[in-house]
Parts: C-alpha cells; structure tokens; sequence
C-alpha cells in the first residue's frame, strides 16, 4: 500500500497524477491519497482506466472517496481560483480491493492479498 | 480560437434570450441497470411516441450513446424543448465474468466488456458536450458510489444543473431518503421509470430546471 502526501500531489499535473496512479495499481498496489483527486481528474482517471483493461488482466479500480467540498469564496471568484476541497481517496485494482461499506463518515472496504 | 469559440457562445446565449427559447442537451447517466434507458424511453415514448433503446437485467446493455433531438416537454405552464442523450452504463471496472454469470458465452461476454469499456470512455466525452444531466440512481442501492460521487462533482465543478431520479421506487426495499441524505444540495425527484409513477413530477421538475 503507497500513501502519497499532498506535497507530493500538489507538485504534479493531472496527468502525471493518473499515470502514477494507474501504473501502482495495475501492478497491485493499493494508493491512498492524502488529498484527493479534482472531480476532473476523476473522470480523466476512469477514462484512462478504460482504455487500460485487459480482458484476463486488469478489470479496472476499485476507487472510494467522498463528495469535494466547495469552499468557494469571495476572493476566490476575483481571483479565478476554484474553491474546490478534494479529500482523502483510497484506489486499488477491482480484484483486490472490494467496498464493503461507505456512508457520509466511513468507507470500509475488503483487501484481497494474492488474488 | 478560444475567442471565436467564446463569440459564438456568447451569440448562442444572446440568441437565446432574444426568442426566449428553451432547448437544452441533457444527458441521462448513471451506474449500469439504474434503470437509464428505460427512462429515456418513458420521456421520449411520451412525449414523442418514439422508443430510444433495448433494456435488458444484463448490466451494460447500452454501449454506445443514444441521442433523441427536439424532445418537447410541456408541463406546469413551462415548455422546454430537449435533445436527450442517453449515456452508457458508468463504471470503475469491468470484468467479462460477471456476464457469464448472467449465462453469456465466453466470447460474448469478452464483446461486451470490450464494448462497454468504450461505453464508459463514451458516456465521458459526452460530459463535455451537454446543458445538464439527470442522473438516475437505482433507489434501492446505497448511493454513495463513486460513480455517483464522480458525475454529482463534475457537473458541481461545470456549474451545470443537476437533477437526480431517485427511480425503482415500486421495489420494496426502496430508500430514496438515503439518496437526498448523501446528496442534499441538489433537487430529487422519485419515479418508477418502469411503471411510470410520479413521472409528472420529473417532467415538472425538468421543465423547471431545463427550461
């Protein structure tokens, strides 16, 4: 299991994010991470996911977070920035990690090691 | 070529709001078997008489986007008129075995995971290119999966409207409440796309927020 900082996260673009996201997890890795990814950065990295799997190989991730926070202010809306939070997010291969159980405080999910 | 783009979404909008006319793209997503397409069908079926896909309990069996233009919707007073999309199934992962369980041969199953992985990547380029999004969740699943967590986020990010369908409100087990808990900044509406109850109130409801 890798968990990656936000430092880390912060000095990578969106791409390089997913490909080192993609490449650890279709190696077996489980990723967490310290702060999540941009609702953008989501759907680029279940795009990428798509194009990745292979029938007897990688049947795709197994991705939980929750819903990011928009604390858009003020300043913010002059300044052009997005007021997006993302928040702490756990990806892993399909056939290794499994939710069990995930409301508005806790995810609870299933490791399968050796599969 | 960003400001001739910018131009001509600019002339849209003034278009727009010399005729006052209501059309907008709308897209219709979810997880598989949420019970999509057999939405798009009730709405365009009632509004049109026309029929848009195949349904089927087979998870993915829309692969490929359906698109219905001019789609008119008349109610409360509003008039709105739609180009619906109905998107493909969106997924984290897809495994050809989970179709053999549903009793497809091996190489069929192969095809349609193939296939529904283009879905997905489908379902996702449409994203860019709609007014809103209803995005129907099978009321009787928890609603907090990522699928959810990602398109209720994008279409945040986006500033586009949003309207969940809280649908198979006929199932017994039914909770329509846990999906409002998990996503109470945006409208809800419950239906059976299926039986067609409380369907007045998502054309209401889409009328209001599309129109």
């Amino acid at each position: 299991m890798d968990l990656i900082s936000a430092e880390r996260l912060e000095s990578m673009s969106s791409m390089e994010k997913i490909r080192l996201i993609l490449g650890k997890v279709k190696r077996g890795n489980i990723v967490v991470l310290e702060l999540g990814l941009t609702p953008e950065e989501e759907v680029k990295l279940i795009e990428m996911t798509m194009t990745e799997i292979r029938l007897d190989e990688f049947s795709g991730i197994e991705i939980e977070s929750y819903p990011v926070k928009n604390e858009s202010t003020f300043i913010n809306k002059i300044l052009g920035k997005s007021g997006i939070k993302t928040r702490m997010t756990v990806i892993g291969p399909a056939n290794q990690l499994r939710t069990v159980e995930k409301d508005k405080y806790q995810i609870s999910t299933k490791v399968s090691v050796g599969d | 070529m960003s400001v001739i783009r910018s131009l001509k979404m600019n002339f849209a909008v003034w278009i727009k709001w010399i005729f006052g006319k209501k059309r907008a793209r709308i897209g219709i997503y979810g997880p598989p078997n949420a019970g999509k397409t057999t939405l798009a069908n009730r709405i365009v079926r009632d509004w049109s008489g026309m029929e848009t896909g195949g349904i089927s309990h087979i998870p993915h069996e829309t692969r490929r986007a359906l698109r219905t233009d001019g789609v008119v919707i008349n109610a409360n007073g509003s008039t709105v008129e739609l180009d619906i999309v109905d998107t493909p199934g969106m997924a984290t992962k897809i495994d050809f075995r989970e179709f053999m369980a549903y009793g497809l041969e091996e190489e069929e199953a192969k095809r349609r995971a193939k296939e529904a992985t283009e879905g997905v990547i489908e379902a996702i380029k449409w994203l860019e290119d709609l007014d809103g999004i209803l995005l129907v969740m099978d009321s009787t699943e928890d609603p907090y999966t990522q699928v959810n967590v990602t398109v209720v986020g994008n279409m945040e990010a986006r500033k586009l409207p949003l309207l969940i369908v809280a649908n198979k409100m006929d199932l017994p087990r039914a909770a329509p409440s846990r999906i409002k808990a998990a996503f109470p900044q945006h409208p809800l509406v419950t239906i059976s796309a299926l039986e067609g109850s409380n369907i007045d109130d998502l054309y209401v409801a889409i009328a209001r927020h599309f129109g």
